[in-house]
């Protein structure tokens, strides 16, 4: 375990230098990220008019959390084992002793320490354009904010590197999981905070794993209470829906690679 | 107890078999068709510990299909393969920690960074003590004549230098058995020499095993007393330099020196002109037609000198290439 950290903490603090030599470009991919603002300014225009569950303060605040919910839990993972398998770069990974999903991890993770300061600079220009929108968090608000944000991250990671399995057998896997894409950015609540939603579809959703992804945790970075419809969203609740969904993605991921990898031939390798 | 034993080796590829053209294209896309390709067909043979094999053969002859078997990176279709008494496709750490493949086409060393911090990635994977891999990475930088570069990104490197750098990483964990798919390609010929020294250093040194690929030659005859000849993935043959020349090459290299000036088309209907120019030229002429072909000459023209040698092997494997054929290289 104490080898296996350090692996983990070396990838990290490497791919940390190599992702700061494309600072310049992380600036843009972050800037890339502002649909949520967005989506805020038609929503507040909205609540200001017609009378909507979230006053256009409480609106601002919702998606500046998905804006840095979004961020913190980005994953490109099957744009990537795609391009390693067509183009057989992931053989000198397999000749390694350590599985290549540990490599990819490491380097999301480095990517979000990178990313972190440039969200800190954006938070501090939105604060001062909209000062109103401000929280001031509660003492247990922000670990646990970070608890549901990593969650969301390690189960949004399971789900896209089990849609990379695919290109063992497709070479365009990140076609397939853009089937994906869409209830994630109806369901989420990424388009529209879930309060807005029917009763009846919240109730459904919040056993599904698309809530997790934007709306819970941004729930949880604002330190709002997580009630769907007349499900209250316990903390238990969060992280047993969470955690059976990443072990269902785990336990799929497991057996396409297992499949998969007889099927890897390595090309221009 | 043989590092490498490989039984009946054989891997099939199926392909998509289309024609050009957009109704091919059509026709494909509602019933596609698919063709198998044997790329290795049945190949055995078996490496002692501390050999050092070269792997000859032309492009697409299956050469780096069975280096990827050796390895574990494809499944073989059929046959048995154990390297260092493991079954490579099952790919148990303990036999990565054995091996390693270095592609001279390919690199794992991080573009951007310097050297060094790639190799602090494979020193942390291969779980070797920090003190520990900086004395081998002194070690190997030594043997590799490489220093400061290390610590230069790796896209400001020489192609040479990041070669010798890839080998340094590919090398750091002192695997048993190399797998060398074209090291030296694209490097000038001092880059070239400079890996060939190293690696027999290190066969040396570490007893280690290395098969070796290499359209260099000069990579072959430095390196490998034994050499495997593989054509259309089928294994050609199997042993010394010295058998191989007898073996592909049943003809002669003749040297010849005129008393009068000659012109290459007055000596084509004797052999193959290698060169011909002013009073001197060079035929190949089959083995058993030297002697007939000889008097032939010298009572055609006025022969002042001549000589008989066998061809280099840089020659003889180099017919072997072009020509695509073992049958037709063998005039």
């Amino acid at each position: 375990m104490k080898s296996f950290a350090h692996k983990l903490r070396t990838i990290t603090g490497v791919q940390y230098a190599a992702l700061l030599e494309y600072r310049a470009e992380m600036v843009l991919w972050v800037a890339g990220t502002v649909l949520p603002f967005i989506l805020m300014g038609v929503w507040m225009t909205a609540s200001a008019k017609a009378d909507l569950v979230l006053q256009p303060v409480e609106m601002a605040r919702y998606f500046f959390a998905t804006f840095v919910v979004r961020n913190m839990t980005l994953v490109w993972v099957v744009w990537e084992f795609e391009q390693q398998v067509v183009k057989g770069t992931l053989s000198h990974w397999l000749l390694q002793p350590m599985d290549p999903v540990w490599r990819h991890f490491a380097e999301h993770l480095a990517e979000r320490f990178v990313r972190l300061p440039i969200l800190v600079v954006i938070g501090v220009v939105f604060f001062a354009v909209y000062p109103d929108a401000l929280w001031t968090p509660g003492l247990w608000d922000i670990p646990i904010a970070l608890a549901a944000i990593v969650l969301t991250f390690i189960m949004r990671f399971s789900v896209q590197y089990t849609f990379a399995m695919l290109s063992f057998w497709t070479e365009r896997a990140h076609a397939i999981e853009q089937l994906w894409a869409l209830p994630y950015l109806f369901l989420s609540g990424m388009v529209a905070p879930l309060a807005l939603y029917p009763q009846a579809v919240q109730q459904v959703l919040v056993y599904t794993p698309f809530p997790y992804l934007i709306w819970y945790p941004a729930q949880k970075v604002l330190g709002l209470p997580t009630a769907a419809g007349s499900v209250e969203v316990t903390l238990g609740m969060a992280v047993g829906v969470m955690a059976f969904w990443t072990l269902v993605f785990i336990l799929a991921n497991r057996l396409l690679w297992r499949i998969g990898i007889r099927r890897y031939s390595a090309m221009g390798a | 107890m043989a590092v490498i034993e490989a039984k009946n080796l054989t891997k099939r590829f199926r392909v998509a078999d289309k024609k050009p053209g957009l109704w091919h294209t059509l026709k494909h896309f509602v019933n596609r068709r698919y063709r198998l390709i044997e790329a290795v067909r049945e190949v055995s043979f078996s490496i002692e510990p501390g050999e050092i094999v070269g792997f000859l053969g032309p492009n697409g002859a299956g050469k780096t299909t069975t280096l990827k078997m050796l390895t574990g990176l494809i499944h073989p279709s059929a046959g048995r393969v154990a390297v260092v008494g493991q079954t490579p496709f099952q790919r148990r750490h303990d036999f990565l920690h054995q091996i390693t493949l270095v592609m001279g086409q390919k690199q794992q060393l991080i573009w951007d960074l310097p050297a060094m911090d790639s190799l602090k990635i494979n020193a942390s994977i291969y779980r070797i003590d920090p003190v520990e891999a900086t004395r081998r990475i002194d070690e190997l930088a030594g043997m590799l004549d490489l220093g400061e570069e290390l610590q230069q990104p790796v896209r400001k490197l020489s192609l040479g230098q990041r070669m010798k750098a890839e080998l340094l990483a590919a090398l750091l964990h002192r695997p048993r058995v190399l797998f060398l798919d074209e090291p030296t390609l694209g490097l000038d010929i001092n880059a070239q020499a400079s890996v060939r020294d190293f690696l027999r250093a290190y066969n040396r040194q570490y007893k280690a095993t290395i098969l070796l690929t290499s359209h260099y030659m000069a990579d072959i005859t430095a390196l490998c007393p034994r050499v495997m000849l593989i054509h259309e993935g089928k294994l050609m043959f199997d042993g010394s330099l010295d058998a191989l020349s007898a073996r592909f090459a049943p003809y002669r290299e003749l040297n010849l020196e005129f008393r009068h000036e000659i012109a290459r088309e007055q000596l084509e209907s004797y052999g193959e002109v290698e060169s011909a120019g002013g009073h001197a030229a060079s035929l190949i002429v089959p083995r058993d037609r030297l002697t007939h072909i000889l008097d032939e000459l010298r009572n055609g023209f006025d022969v002042v000198d001549f000589t008989v040698t066998d061809p280099p092997i840089e020659q003889v494997i180099g017919r072997l290439f072009r020509t695509g054929s073992l049958e037709a290289a063998a005039l």
